[in-house]
């Protein structure tokens, strides 16, 4: 299972190195998203600092749902899909190495986009490791129920709208979490203990579970 | 046998559902500060308790496709999510027409008002699925991912929202329903809630019944259209 996840992991980053897509896209919507929240809400009124934290998660769920869509879209348009499921390997692997792929992807957004929120937001990081800890078990979360979401929305004549529709109310308990981590790493909050934890929960949860049903999903 | 227990259920949910109205209206007394409104109580939560059962359903049946794929799990899931968006739509509705004169405000994000909505988001994604999947395989499998999924996610929903309610301020501050009630009023709502789950149960099975006269009916189709190809060959 490792080893298939690690092949398709590699497939995807190779594909992602050369054209870029996943990111820039996703780079250019999260900061389209920021400069429309600039101008829809004042954001650099003092109190809209707390509210920072919120805007960086939008930005993200909705370039993730970009991002994700365009995951399996790939496999689908060249019937690499197709013969992934042919090909005798656990379907849980391919699953593994997609999200591990899409982790990735939201992850490097989430590096290049903070210096520009920095920025336009006049937020402080003071926590910088529970901005580390927020960002990477988000991205997990995002990634694993997008990844699982993205592959059953790539059977259907409405991918594109499909997705949010799927993967964003599923997403709620981990985007409030994410929120809370990351506002507490801004130092807008005391304590995040039970967030960090429901994160840990959900990322768990998540990612076995499709591992689990994955399988289901990948055959034709 | 069906249609004849299907008559004796439809019998049942008329006398029930004309007791519950009856008492709503003529036993239970007039809550004292809320007034005449309160009574939207008696439908509101019987209906909110029966969605509730309606995705439970779609889980169990879901889980159950996925392990034997007979088609019957993948109606039963379907007529469930079906009913329980229609319960939860109609939820959704009496709630703030409730709202709206007792706590002055037509929403709050409270636990259990989010939850339901984010319920509701989700089986509407279900059902939303299952209009775009053209094989009816992959659309029963697909869908009791989904199903499987969803359900798993209600806890979660559940436990972030009631923390995260708590972290911000309420904007509304209303006592517990069950707290106090008359017991007139506590027996009002017991009848309407055996109501609602006869008429669930009626809606669900009508449901179900025409899911299966589809299914026939595409199976004859399919029948018909076979004959008529051997007959063009001989």
């Amino acid at each position: 299972m490792l080893r298939t996840a690690v092949v398709v992991l590699w497939k995807d980053l190779r594909i992602e190195l050369r054209t870029r897509d996943a990111v820039s896209a996703a780079l250019v919507f999260s900061i389209l998203v920021l400069v429309i929240f600039n101008f829809a809400l004042d954001v650099n009124r003092p109190e809209m600092r707390r509210l920072a934290a919120g805007f960086f998660w939008v930005a993200f769920a909705f370039a993730g749902t970009l991002s994700l869509n365009r995951s399996f879209a790939l496999e689908k348009e060249s019937g690499a899909g197709r013969a992934l499921s042919l090909a005798p390997v656990d379907p849980a692997g391919i699953f593994l190495g997609k999200a591990l792929a899409n982790a990735i992807f939201l992850a490097v957004t989430q590096l290049v986009v903070l210096p520009l929120f920095v920025i336009f937001f006049d937020v402080s990081v003071t926590r910088l490791w529970a901005l580390a800890v927020s960002f990477a078990l988000g991205s997990i979360a995002f990634a694993a129920t997008g990844t699982l979401f993205s592959a059953i929305a790539a059977n259907t004549r409405m991918r594109e709208l499909l997705l949010p529709v799927l993967f964003l109310p599923v997403s709620v308990p981990a985007l409030i979490a994410a929120v809370e981590t990351t506002s507490f790493a801004l130092g807008n909050t005391e304590s995040a203990s039970f967030w960090f934890t429901l994160l840990v929960v959900y990322d768990v949860v998540f990612v076995t579970a499709s591992l689990l049903v994955f399988e289901y999903v990948a055959e034709e | 046998m069906a249609r004849r227990s299907g008559m004796i259920l439809d019998a049942a949910l008329l006398i029930a559902m004309a007791a519950a109205f009856g008492m709503i209206f003529f036993y239970a007394p007039i809550e004292s500060e809320m007034g005449i409104v309160q009574k939207i109580f008696y439908v509101h939560v019987p209906l909110a308790w029966n969605a509730f059962l309606g995705f439970g359903i779609v889980f169990f049946s879901s889980f159950r496709y996925l392990a034997t794929r007979d088609p019957k799990w993948d109606m039963r899931a379907l007529s469930a999510a079906e009913v329980g968006v229609l319960f939860t739509t109609l939820v959704l509705i009496t709630g703030p027409i409730w709202a709206k004169p007792v706590w002055g405000i037509w929403w709050t994000w409270d636990a259990r008002l989010t939850l339901t909505l984010v319920l509701w988001l989700i089986y509407v994604g279900y059902l939303m699925l299952r209009r775009y999947i053209e094989s009816p395989e992959r659309r029963a499998v697909l869908a009791a991912v989904v199903g499987v999924t969803g359900f798993i996610d209600v806890p979660l929903v559940y436990f972030a929202i009631r923390w995260w309610r708590t972290q911000h301020p309420q904007p509304v501050i209303a006592g517990g329903e069950g707290s106090g009630l008359d017991p007139r009023m506590a027996t009002t709502l017991w009848i309407c809630v055996a109501a609602f789950t006869l008429l669930f149960v009626a809606l669900y099975r009508r449901r179900l019944a025409i899911e299966a006269m589809r299914a026939r009916a595409e199976a004859l189709r399919d029948d018909a259209e076979a004959a008529r190809m051997e007959g063009a060959r001989s």
